[in-house]
Protein backbone atom coordinates (compact mmCIF):
# COMPACT_ATOMS: atom_id res chain seq x y z
CA UNK A 1 0.00 0.00 0.00
CA UNK A 2 1.83 2.74 -0.98
CA UNK A 3 -0.16 5.93 -1.80
CA UNK A 4 0.39 8.31 -5.17
CA UNK A 5 2.41 10.75 -2.67
CA UNK A 6 4.70 8.08 -1.92
CA UNK A 7 3.08 7.31 1.81
CA UNK A 8 4.33 4.13 2.38
CA UNK A 9 0.84 3.30 4.67
CA UNK A 10 1.76 -0.34 5.39
CA UNK A 11 5.44 0.50 6.42
CA UNK A 12 4.09 2.85 8.55
CA UNK A 13 1.37 1.02 10.25
CA UNK A 14 4.39 -2.10 10.85
CA UNK A 15 6.23 0.81 12.82
CA UNK A 16 3.72 1.64 14.51
CA UNK A 17 2.50 -1.37 16.01
CA UNK A 18 5.74 -2.38 16.93
CA UNK A 19 6.36 1.02 18.61
CA UNK A 20 2.96 1.36 20.35
CA UNK A 21 3.19 -2.29 21.69
CA UNK A 22 6.68 -1.43 23.28
CA UNK A 23 5.56 1.86 24.75
CA UNK A 24 2.47 0.33 26.05
CA UNK A 25 3.99 -2.00 27.95
CA UNK A 26 6.97 0.38 28.73
CA UNK A 27 4.14 2.34 30.58
CA UNK A 28 2.08 -0.29 32.12
CA UNK A 29 5.38 -2.02 33.84
CA UNK A 30 7.29 1.28 35.05
CA UNK A 31 4.21 2.07 37.21
CA UNK A 32 5.86 -0.73 39.20
CA UNK A 33 8.75 1.52 40.09
CA UNK A 34 8.61 2.25 43.82
CA UNK A 35 6.07 -0.97 43.86
CA UNK A 36 7.09 -4.43 43.45
CA UNK A 37 7.05 -6.81 45.92
CA UNK A 38 10.72 -6.81 46.52
CA UNK A 39 13.51 -5.03 45.61
CA UNK A 40 14.80 -7.40 42.86
CA UNK A 41 11.85 -7.51 40.99
CA UNK A 42 11.42 -3.47 41.26
CA UNK A 43 14.81 -2.90 39.67
CA UNK A 44 13.84 -5.66 36.77
CA UNK A 45 10.81 -4.62 36.03
CA UNK A 46 12.08 -0.56 35.63
CA UNK A 47 15.09 -1.82 33.54
CA UNK A 48 12.31 -4.11 31.17
CA UNK A 49 10.40 -0.38 31.06
CA UNK A 50 13.27 1.11 29.72
CA UNK A 51 14.54 -1.00 27.43
CA UNK A 52 10.81 -1.07 25.92
CA UNK A 53 10.67 2.56 25.85
CA UNK A 54 14.57 3.11 23.99
CA UNK A 55 13.22 0.47 21.75
CA UNK A 56 9.85 2.48 21.13
CA UNK A 57 11.77 5.40 20.44
CA UNK A 58 13.40 4.28 17.69
CA UNK A 59 10.17 2.24 16.36
CA UNK A 60 7.92 5.75 16.71
CA UNK A 61 11.27 7.59 15.22
CA UNK A 62 11.27 5.29 12.07
CA UNK A 63 7.47 5.79 11.98
CA UNK A 64 7.19 9.57 11.61
CA UNK A 65 10.36 9.25 9.44
CA UNK A 66 8.04 7.04 7.19
CA UNK A 67 4.67 9.56 7.78
CA UNK A 68 7.37 12.74 6.42
CA UNK A 69 4.77 15.51 8.04
CA UNK A 70 7.60 16.19 10.72
CA UNK A 71 6.16 14.18 13.59
CA UNK A 72 8.44 13.38 16.18
CA UNK A 73 8.62 9.77 18.51
CA UNK A 74 7.53 12.17 21.58
CA UNK A 75 4.65 13.57 19.21
CA UNK A 76 3.79 10.38 18.26
CA UNK A 77 3.30 9.14 21.73
CA UNK A 78 1.92 11.90 23.50
CA UNK A 79 0.21 13.78 20.95
CA UNK A 80 -2.25 10.57 19.64
CA UNK A 81 -6.33 10.01 20.57
CA UNK A 82 -6.96 6.19 22.07
CA UNK A 83 -7.98 5.36 18.29
CA UNK A 84 -4.74 5.76 16.84
CA UNK A 85 -2.93 3.62 18.39
CA UNK A 86 -2.20 0.48 17.52
CA UNK A 87 -0.94 -1.36 20.57
CA UNK A 88 -2.53 -5.39 20.91
CA UNK A 89 -5.21 -5.66 23.64
CA UNK A 90 -2.45 -7.49 25.76
CA UNK A 91 -0.38 -4.93 27.08
CA UNK A 92 -2.92 -2.22 27.69
CA UNK A 93 -4.02 -4.78 30.19
CA UNK A 94 -3.95 -3.17 33.86
CA UNK A 95 -1.35 -4.56 36.18
CA UNK A 96 -3.83 -6.25 38.88
CA UNK A 97 -1.15 -7.96 40.75
CA UNK A 98 1.97 -9.19 40.46
CA UNK A 99 0.85 -12.65 38.65
CA UNK A 100 -1.40 -10.51 36.14
CA UNK A 101 2.12 -8.36 35.28
CA UNK A 102 4.60 -11.61 34.52
CA UNK A 103 2.05 -13.14 33.03
CA UNK A 104 1.46 -10.32 30.68
CA UNK A 105 4.90 -9.65 30.30
CA UNK A 106 5.82 -13.57 29.49
CA UNK A 107 2.89 -14.06 26.89
CA UNK A 108 4.37 -10.67 25.44
CA UNK A 109 7.92 -11.73 25.36
CA UNK A 110 6.93 -15.24 23.75
CA UNK A 111 5.51 -13.27 20.83
CA UNK A 112 8.28 -10.47 21.09
CA UNK A 113 11.10 -12.33 20.33
CA UNK A 114 10.19 -14.31 17.37
CA UNK A 115 8.58 -11.40 16.14
CA UNK A 116 11.86 -9.55 16.34
CA UNK A 117 13.85 -12.42 15.53
CA UNK A 118 11.79 -12.26 11.61
CA UNK A 119 11.96 -8.71 10.88
CA UNK A 120 15.80 -8.55 11.24
CA UNK A 121 14.97 -10.51 7.67
CA UNK A 122 12.86 -7.66 6.66
CA UNK A 123 13.57 -5.88 3.05
CA UNK A 124 13.23 -2.72 4.92
CA UNK A 125 17.14 -1.89 6.77
CA UNK A 126 15.64 0.19 9.08
CA UNK A 127 13.49 -2.33 10.02
CA UNK A 128 16.07 -5.00 10.02
CA UNK A 129 18.44 -2.92 12.38
CA UNK A 130 16.08 -1.91 14.87
CA UNK A 131 14.57 -5.78 14.99
CA UNK A 132 18.39 -6.62 15.03
CA UNK A 133 18.81 -4.03 18.54
CA UNK A 134 15.73 -4.87 19.92
CA UNK A 135 15.91 -8.42 19.58
CA UNK A 136 18.55 -9.37 21.85
CA UNK A 137 16.62 -6.77 24.77
CA UNK A 138 13.55 -9.47 24.10
CA UNK A 139 15.61 -12.37 24.58
CA UNK A 140 16.83 -11.36 27.91
CA UNK A 141 13.24 -10.36 28.53
CA UNK A 142 12.11 -13.82 27.61
CA UNK A 143 14.31 -15.41 29.48
CA UNK A 144 13.83 -13.93 32.67
CA UNK A 145 9.76 -14.14 32.69
CA UNK A 146 9.95 -17.82 31.65
CA UNK A 147 11.71 -18.46 34.61
CA UNK A 148 9.43 -16.54 36.56
CA UNK A 149 6.38 -17.96 35.40
CA UNK A 150 7.80 -21.47 36.11
CA UNK A 151 8.81 -20.66 39.93
CA UNK A 152 5.84 -19.08 40.71
CA UNK A 153 3.26 -21.35 38.61
CA UNK A 154 5.58 -24.45 40.04
CA UNK A 155 5.20 -22.78 43.62
CA UNK A 156 3.10 -22.50 46.14
CA UNK A 157 -0.32 -23.20 46.15
CA UNK A 158 -1.06 -19.43 46.92
CA UNK A 159 1.07 -18.02 43.46
CA UNK A 160 0.22 -21.53 41.36
CA UNK A 161 -3.57 -19.85 41.94
CA UNK A 162 -2.54 -16.39 40.69
CA UNK A 163 -0.97 -17.46 38.22
CA UNK A 164 -3.27 -19.56 36.49
CA UNK A 165 -6.13 -16.96 37.42
CA UNK A 166 -3.67 -14.50 35.45
CA UNK A 167 -3.42 -16.76 32.50
CA UNK A 168 -7.15 -17.33 32.08
CA UNK A 169 -7.41 -13.97 32.15
CA UNK A 170 -4.83 -12.72 29.14
CA UNK A 171 -5.00 -16.35 27.24
CA UNK A 172 -8.07 -14.49 25.10
CA UNK A 173 -5.92 -11.68 24.15
CA UNK A 174 -2.64 -13.45 22.79
CA UNK A 175 -4.30 -14.62 19.34
CA UNK A 176 -4.20 -11.04 18.16
CA UNK A 177 -0.33 -11.22 17.80
CA UNK A 178 -0.45 -13.92 15.89
CA UNK A 179 -3.90 -13.29 13.44
CA UNK A 180 -2.91 -11.38 10.26
CA UNK A 181 -4.94 -8.58 8.76
CA UNK A 182 -4.90 -6.66 5.96
CA UNK A 183 -1.57 -4.73 6.99
CA UNK A 184 0.52 -7.80 8.25
CA UNK A 185 -0.41 -9.58 4.68
CA UNK A 186 0.67 -6.82 2.85
CA UNK A 187 3.54 -6.32 5.13
CA UNK A 188 4.33 -10.36 4.59
CA UNK A 189 4.13 -10.32 1.00
CA UNK A 190 6.58 -7.40 0.49
CA UNK A 191 8.77 -9.06 2.58
CA UNK A 192 8.68 -6.09 4.88
CA UNK A 193 7.24 -8.75 7.95
CA UNK A 194 7.04 -12.29 8.49
CA UNK A 195 4.25 -14.36 8.00
CA UNK A 196 2.48 -14.31 11.23
CA UNK A 197 1.38 -17.81 11.01
CA UNK A 198 5.14 -19.49 11.37
CA UNK A 199 5.31 -17.10 14.17
CA UNK A 200 1.75 -18.73 15.17
CA UNK A 201 4.13 -21.91 15.25
CA UNK A 202 6.85 -20.54 17.65
CA UNK A 203 4.49 -18.68 19.67
CA UNK A 204 2.37 -21.64 20.45
CA UNK A 205 5.02 -24.12 20.85
CA UNK A 206 6.95 -22.30 23.40
CA UNK A 207 4.05 -21.28 25.32
CA UNK A 208 3.21 -25.09 25.19
CA UNK A 209 6.78 -25.95 27.03
CA UNK A 210 6.71 -23.23 29.11
CA UNK A 211 3.24 -23.66 30.71
CA UNK A 212 3.79 -27.29 31.23
CA UNK A 213 6.47 -26.86 32.81
CA UNK A 214 5.02 -24.29 35.17
CA UNK A 215 1.82 -26.73 35.40
CA UNK A 216 -0.31 -24.33 34.26
CA UNK A 217 -2.88 -24.66 31.46
CA UNK A 218 -4.21 -22.68 29.01
CA UNK A 219 -7.85 -22.42 28.63
CA UNK A 220 -9.52 -24.29 25.91
CA UNK A 221 -11.36 -22.61 23.42
CA UNK A 222 -10.87 -19.09 24.73
CA UNK A 223 -12.33 -16.38 22.11
CA UNK A 224 -9.83 -14.57 20.15
CA UNK A 225 -9.96 -11.06 21.55
CA UNK A 226 -8.97 -8.01 19.19
CA UNK A 227 -9.03 -4.78 17.78
CA UNK A 228 -6.25 -2.90 18.94
CA UNK A 229 -4.40 -2.78 15.65
CA UNK A 230 -6.95 -1.43 14.23
CA UNK A 231 -7.28 1.03 16.88
CA UNK A 232 -10.55 -0.78 18.94
CA UNK A 233 -9.03 -0.48 22.62
CA UNK A 234 -10.76 -1.81 25.59
CA UNK A 235 -11.36 0.76 28.46
CA UNK A 236 -7.91 0.90 30.42
CA UNK A 237 -6.27 2.55 27.87
CA UNK A 238 -7.82 5.89 27.69
CA UNK A 239 -6.79 5.55 31.92
CA UNK A 240 -3.50 4.70 30.53
CA UNK A 241 -3.08 7.71 27.97
CA UNK A 242 -4.85 10.19 30.15
CA UNK A 243 -1.64 9.55 33.16
CA UNK A 244 1.19 9.29 29.79
CA UNK A 245 -0.07 12.24 28.02
CA UNK A 246 -1.27 14.57 30.99
CA UNK A 247 2.06 16.87 30.79
CA UNK A 248 2.40 17.04 27.20
CA UNK A 249 -1.08 18.22 26.80
CA UNK A 250 -1.67 20.33 30.18
CA UNK A 251 1.68 22.10 28.46
CA UNK A 252 2.31 21.66 25.08
CA UNK A 253 5.71 21.88 23.89
CA UNK A 254 7.07 21.62 27.38
CA UNK A 255 10.67 20.34 27.21
CA UNK A 256 13.12 19.04 29.84
CA UNK B 1 43.08 22.85 15.04
CA UNK B 2 45.48 21.94 17.99
CA UNK B 3 48.19 24.27 19.50
CA UNK B 4 50.46 23.52 16.73
CA UNK B 5 48.14 24.69 13.95
CA UNK B 6 48.35 20.94 12.68
CA UNK B 7 44.93 18.59 11.50
CA UNK B 8 44.79 16.32 14.42
CA UNK B 9 44.79 13.19 12.75
CA UNK B 10 41.90 9.88 13.54
CA UNK B 11 44.54 8.07 15.59
CA UNK B 12 44.91 11.39 18.12
CA UNK B 13 40.66 11.29 17.90
CA UNK B 14 40.96 7.94 19.52
CA UNK B 15 43.57 8.58 21.57
CA UNK B 16 41.31 11.59 23.16
CA UNK B 17 38.13 9.35 23.30
CA UNK B 18 39.76 7.02 25.75
CA UNK B 19 40.14 9.72 28.30
CA UNK B 20 36.17 10.30 28.04
CA UNK B 21 34.79 8.20 30.87
CA UNK B 22 31.31 6.44 30.96
CA UNK B 23 29.19 8.50 33.13
CA UNK B 24 27.71 5.26 35.11
CA UNK B 25 31.05 3.26 35.33
CA UNK B 26 33.71 6.11 35.44
CA UNK B 27 36.79 3.54 35.12
CA UNK B 28 36.26 2.45 31.71
CA UNK B 29 35.99 4.49 28.89
CA UNK B 30 33.73 4.92 26.05
CA UNK B 31 36.31 3.32 23.57
CA UNK B 32 36.93 0.54 26.73
CA UNK B 33 33.07 -0.31 26.20
CA UNK B 34 33.47 -0.97 22.48
CA UNK B 35 30.64 1.64 21.91
CA UNK B 36 32.86 4.21 19.86
CA UNK B 37 32.53 2.24 15.83
CA UNK B 38 34.09 4.84 13.91
CA UNK B 39 36.11 8.12 13.74
CA UNK B 40 36.73 10.90 10.84
CA UNK B 41 38.38 14.22 10.64
CA UNK B 42 35.95 16.34 8.74
CA UNK B 43 36.93 20.11 7.30
CA UNK B 44 38.96 20.71 10.61
CA UNK B 45 35.93 18.77 13.02
CA UNK B 46 35.17 15.38 13.20
CA UNK B 47 32.33 12.58 12.91
CA UNK B 48 31.97 10.11 15.49
CA UNK B 49 30.18 7.19 14.88
CA UNK B 50 28.55 5.45 18.24
CA UNK B 51 26.46 1.89 19.09
CA UNK B 52 24.30 2.37 22.03
CA UNK B 53 24.45 0.08 24.45
CA UNK B 54 21.00 -0.99 25.87
CA UNK B 55 18.06 1.35 23.58
CA UNK B 56 16.95 2.67 26.41
CA UNK B 57 20.15 3.23 28.51
CA UNK B 58 20.12 6.59 29.88
CA UNK B 59 23.70 7.12 29.58
CA UNK B 60 23.62 7.56 26.14
CA UNK B 61 22.85 11.04 25.68
CA UNK B 62 25.25 11.92 28.23
CA UNK B 63 27.89 9.94 26.70
CA UNK B 64 27.19 12.11 23.35
CA UNK B 65 27.39 15.20 25.19
CA UNK B 66 30.64 14.64 26.73
CA UNK B 67 32.02 12.85 23.54
CA UNK B 68 31.56 16.46 22.13
CA UNK B 69 32.61 18.82 25.06
CA UNK B 70 36.19 16.52 24.86
CA UNK B 71 36.48 16.76 21.22
CA UNK B 72 35.46 20.69 21.16
CA UNK B 73 38.37 21.05 24.11
CA UNK B 74 40.92 19.76 21.53
CA UNK B 75 40.01 22.54 18.91
CA UNK B 76 37.41 20.13 16.93
CA UNK B 77 34.59 22.14 15.45
CA UNK B 78 32.27 21.15 14.39
CA UNK B 79 32.09 17.68 16.06
CA UNK B 80 28.90 15.26 15.09
CA UNK B 81 27.97 12.40 16.62
CA UNK B 82 26.05 9.24 14.02
CA UNK B 83 24.45 6.54 15.85
CA UNK B 84 24.85 3.35 14.14
CA UNK B 85 22.24 0.29 15.15
CA UNK B 86 23.44 -2.72 12.92
CA UNK B 87 25.28 -4.69 13.76
CA UNK B 88 24.09 -4.47 17.25
CA UNK B 89 26.54 -4.05 20.39
CA UNK B 90 27.77 -6.84 22.46
CA UNK B 91 29.70 -6.99 25.80
CA UNK B 92 32.41 -9.02 23.45
CA UNK B 93 33.54 -5.41 22.15
CA UNK B 94 34.64 -4.36 25.70
CA UNK B 95 38.12 -4.78 25.54
CA UNK B 96 40.31 -6.78 27.46
CA UNK B 97 41.65 -3.03 29.27
CA UNK B 98 38.24 -2.63 29.76
CA UNK B 99 37.34 -5.77 31.76
CA UNK B 100 40.11 -5.89 34.58
CA UNK B 101 39.43 -2.15 34.98
CA UNK B 102 35.60 -3.31 35.51
CA UNK B 103 37.12 -6.35 37.90
CA UNK B 104 39.38 -3.53 39.86
CA UNK B 105 36.28 -1.51 40.46
CA UNK B 106 34.28 -4.66 41.97
CA UNK B 107 32.26 -5.35 39.13
CA UNK B 108 32.39 -9.10 37.55
CA UNK B 109 33.33 -8.60 34.09
CA UNK B 110 31.04 -10.24 31.28
CA UNK B 111 32.35 -13.86 29.66
CA UNK B 112 33.79 -13.40 26.57
CA UNK B 113 32.16 -15.25 24.16
CA UNK B 114 28.89 -15.66 25.86
CA UNK B 115 27.17 -12.49 24.58
CA UNK B 116 24.17 -14.27 22.87
CA UNK B 117 20.99 -15.12 24.64
CA UNK B 118 21.39 -18.35 26.86
CA UNK B 119 25.10 -18.99 25.98
CA UNK B 120 25.64 -18.44 29.86
CA UNK B 121 23.86 -20.94 30.90
CA UNK B 122 25.02 -23.68 27.60
CA UNK B 123 28.28 -22.81 28.31
CA UNK B 124 27.78 -23.36 32.30
CA UNK B 125 29.82 -20.38 32.61
CA UNK B 126 30.74 -19.17 36.15
CA UNK B 127 31.31 -15.39 36.88
CA UNK B 128 34.19 -15.28 39.57
CA UNK B 129 33.67 -13.01 42.51
CA UNK B 130 35.59 -9.99 41.40
CA UNK B 131 36.32 -9.79 45.72
CA UNK B 132 38.19 -12.87 46.44
CA UNK B 133 38.03 -14.56 42.94
CA UNK B 134 35.86 -17.45 43.80
CA UNK B 135 33.52 -19.40 41.48
CA UNK B 136 31.42 -20.23 43.70
CA UNK B 137 28.93 -17.75 42.99
CA UNK B 138 24.99 -17.15 42.54
CA UNK B 139 22.78 -14.91 40.56
CA UNK B 140 20.53 -12.78 42.71
CA UNK B 141 18.66 -10.99 40.04
CA UNK B 142 18.68 -10.61 36.06
CA UNK B 143 18.94 -6.82 36.36
CA UNK B 144 21.02 -4.93 38.78
CA UNK B 145 22.04 -0.74 39.05
CA UNK B 146 22.04 -0.38 35.76
CA UNK B 147 20.47 -1.44 32.60
CA UNK B 148 24.06 -3.25 32.00
CA UNK B 149 24.70 -5.01 34.59
CA UNK B 150 22.93 -7.76 36.99
CA UNK B 151 23.12 -8.70 41.03
CA UNK B 152 25.44 -11.76 41.95
CA UNK B 153 26.25 -12.81 45.37
CA UNK B 154 29.62 -14.81 46.12
CA UNK B 155 28.86 -18.07 48.22
CA UNK B 156 31.84 -17.93 49.71
CA UNK B 157 33.45 -14.52 51.09
CA UNK B 158 29.49 -13.91 50.62
CA UNK B 159 29.84 -10.37 48.88
CA UNK B 160 26.53 -9.38 46.89
CA UNK B 161 28.10 -7.84 43.37
CA UNK B 162 27.29 -6.09 40.39
CA UNK B 163 27.96 -8.31 37.22
CA UNK B 164 28.39 -6.53 34.14
CA UNK B 165 25.99 -8.67 32.42
CA UNK B 166 26.99 -10.90 28.81
CA UNK B 167 24.78 -9.57 26.03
Amino acid sequence: MTADDGFDETLFELALRMGDNALILGQRVSAWCGHAPVLEEDIAMANVGLDLIGQTKLWLGLAGEIEGKGRSADDLAFLRADRAFRNCLLVEQPNVDYAHTLMRQYLFDAWHLPMLTALKQSAEPRVAEIAEKSAKEAAYHLERSSDLVIRLGDGSVESHERMQAALNALWPFTGEFVAPDDVDKAAASRGLGPDLSAIAERYNETTAAVLRDATLSAPADAPVRKGGKEGLHSEHLGYLLSEMQWLQRSHPGAQW
Amino acid sequence: MTAAGTLPSEKDIWRWLEDVPDPEIPVVSVVDLGIVRDVAVDKGGAVVTVTPTYSGCPATAVIAMEIETALRKKGLDPVRLETRLSPAWTTDWISDEGRSKLKEYGIAPPVQGTSCAGAMKQANATVACPRCGSENTEEISRFGSTPCKASWRCRDCLEPFDHFKSF
